[in-house]
């Protein structure tokens, strides 16, 4: 298994280890009001290529509304999205998608009509000949592309700790597979930016190691992840860099390290000392 | 690979056969006529389940396309002279651009709206059939010259049947292709997920207007060749109750199962036959089967029989 050397190292030194990549994307003013209540509020910050940089924050602290308004499923009510140098803000997420963004849910989006391969499939949407006539008559190079697409697809579970499920129906799959399923499905659209929206919530510690591996797996072949989670362990321990929200305003942002020590943090974590 | 290659031959062949010894089996013209009833029906149901079953859209309105079709080839060869074949392209061609024209806006609707709105069209439709009476008929309808390529005139059951059995191979053949490809994928994403379709590149609305496009442009063709067999039209054949029939024979006969719709439609063509006695009370005995379906095998006659079998899944 081949992992960033600077991840093993305590996270200090990896600030001072690792290269900054360029920025990959920056949020400029960003806000959104749901009914004149803002859940996220004039946020701005930077994500550096090649990192995972997770987003942490109380519950109702905006990181979902957050990853929403970044991969276009809402339309920002003011600010900027930049993504690889072009303003994409409000921009339909399969648009996004085709540019090298894709994500995963915290409330799992399957197919459950299909198997858990046809749902990696999916995934490769954007490689495929996806027009009508070739497919309603079945054009040999269509027929071609699908099996690699979906031999592919096959590895990519095998990647993800998969295997034995390539043959199920979606449906039959137990929870912790099913968010390894959305990974594998995102990663076969072969994106720049990852967002991963708490891959390990529900999991028990076992599910939860596999989970962080797997995103230091896919770290490692050049992936920048945006990981918003809860479990401060597996935060902590993969996280070049951590942007910390509370109330949709960004609270702190640095290394693990100076996150975890920073005030704020601890007082929007614990309630603040009268 | 192989084996899906397999499921997929196996069934058309399996339904080739059936198709080509039935007339062997069947005494006489009537019940042949039967036959060739339900073939139209299934050469709808199969458009229509691509867009119930395998992409998760509702359609109340597709009567009213089979009756565009079916109208189409009735005016364009009665009053204008055209041949049968041009007459049915451009019946096709219409309906395809109505259904791109109208799936627009009502396809970013959702459940109950898009059912309201699809409604709607199907009774627009009704209506102006009834009422271009100088076109139409009106109520009480209009006559279908017969259907002539090349010289040949298609004349009485036996034709048409093989005509229609054909027809329904190959219109079974192109969905099964198609759930079988990228797009067909992208269609069942649609229905499993909107928004994790759109965030792997699915452009969820251009996939959404395909398919009703296309189970548009196959009821159209059904209600063409149709008016040409039937030689007789009346907006009945386009009205809602006829929408409510079709969308009963392809969730009871399988939602997503190309096979299924065929079933269904052969069904529930067949019953109100069989049970003349309920004639009057047909509607009614429509919706019970709609709702007993819904309630003891959601996933139809077909995926439920399947599931029963233990080696083989999915047909």
């Amino acid at each position: 298994m081949k992992m960033l050397a600077t991840t093993e190292l305590s996270p200090d030194t990896t600030a001072q280890a690792r290269r900054v990549g360029p920025p990959i994307l920056t949020v400029e003013h960003l806000s959104r009001e749901f009914g004149g209540v803002l859940a996220i509020g004039d946020l701005s910050f930077t994500i550096a290529a090649g990192d995972i940089h997770s987003i942490i924050g109380p519950n109702g602290a905006g990181k979902t509304t957050l990853f929403n308004l970044v991969t276009g499923v809402y339309k920002p009510s003011g600010g900027r999205v930049l993504f690889d140098g072009a303003d994409v803000s409000g921009m339909a997420p399969y648009r996004l998608a085709a540019r090298g963004m894709s994500r995963t849910f915290q409330n799992l989006q399957i197919f459950f009509n299909m198997t858990a391969l046809e749902n990696v499939m999916v995934g490769r949407h954007l490689h495929l000949n996806t027009r009508l006539l070739p497919a309603l008559f079945r054009f040999p190079s269509l027929v071609r592309k699908d099996r690699e697409a979906k031999e592919r697809a096959a590895r990519l579970m095998t990647e993800v700790g998969l295997e034995k499920y390539i043959d199920a129906d979606a449906a039959s799959m137990p929870y912790g597979a099913l968010k390894r399923l959305e990974i594998a499905r995102a990663l076969a659209s072969e994106p720049k930016l990852l967002l991963l929206d708490e891959p390990a919530a529900g999991l028990n510690a076992t599910e939860s190691r596999e989970i962080d591996a797997v995103i230091k797996r896919v770290a490692a072949t050049g992936v920048t992840i945006v990981l918003v989670e809860h479990d401060m362990k597996m935060v902590m321990g993969i996280s070049h860099r951590i942007t910390a929200l509370n109330q949709g305003r960004m609270l702190a942002e640095g290394t693990p390290q100076e996150v975890a020590a920073n005030p704020d943090v601890i007082a929007a974590y614990l309630g603040a000392a009268p | 690979m192989n084996a899906l290659l397999h499921g997929r031959l196996t069934g058309l062949l399996a339904l080739g056969a059936v198709i080509a010894v039935l007339p062997a089996v069947l005494p006489n013209n009537f019940y042949l006529d039967i036959a060739i009833l339900a073939g139209f029906n299934a050469v709808v149901c199969v458009g229509l389940n691509l867009l119930i079953g395998y992409a998760g859209q509702i359609s109340l309105g597709h009567a009213g396309f089979f009756g565009i079709g079916a109208y189409a080839s009735g005016v364009l060869v009665g009053a204008y002279g055209w041949p049968p074949l041009l007459a049915l392209l451009a019946g096709a061609l219409f309906v395809g651009l109505l259904a791109f024209l109208v799936a627009k806006p009502i396809l970013r609707l959702k459940g109950h709206y898009l059912a309201m709105a699809t409604l709607g069209i199907g009774i627009i439709v009704s209506i102006v059939l009834r009422t271009e009476s100088g076109l139409t008929g009106g109520p009480d309808g209009m006559m279908v010259e017969p259907f002539r390529i090349f010289g040949v005139e298609l004349y009485g059951e036996k034709v048409w049947y093989w005509v229609v059995g054909v027809l329904l191979v190959g219109v079974v053949w192109l969905s099964l292709n198609l759930i079988d490809s990228p797009m067909g994928r992208a269609l069942r994403a649609v229905h499993g997920s909107e928004v994790a379709a759109e965030v792997v590149g699915v452009d969820t609305a251009r996939f959404k207007v395909l398919v009703f496009v296309l189970s548009a442009v196959f009821a159209s063709v059904a209600g063409s060749l149709f008016a040409h067999y039937a030689g007789l039209i009346t907006p009945a054949k386009a009205d809602f109750f006829k929408s409510i029939e079709l969308v009963t024979m392809v969730v009871f006969g399988g939602m997503a199962s190309t096979f299924g719709a065929v079933v269904g439609a052969v069904v529930l063509t067949l019953l109100p036959q069989a049970l003349t006695v309920f004639q009057d009370y047909q509607q009614i005995v429509l919706g019970g089967i709609l709702m007993a379906t819904m309630v003891f095998m959601p996933k139809g006659l077909l995926p439920t029989l399947a599931a029963l079998l233990p080696a083989r899944r999915r047909a």
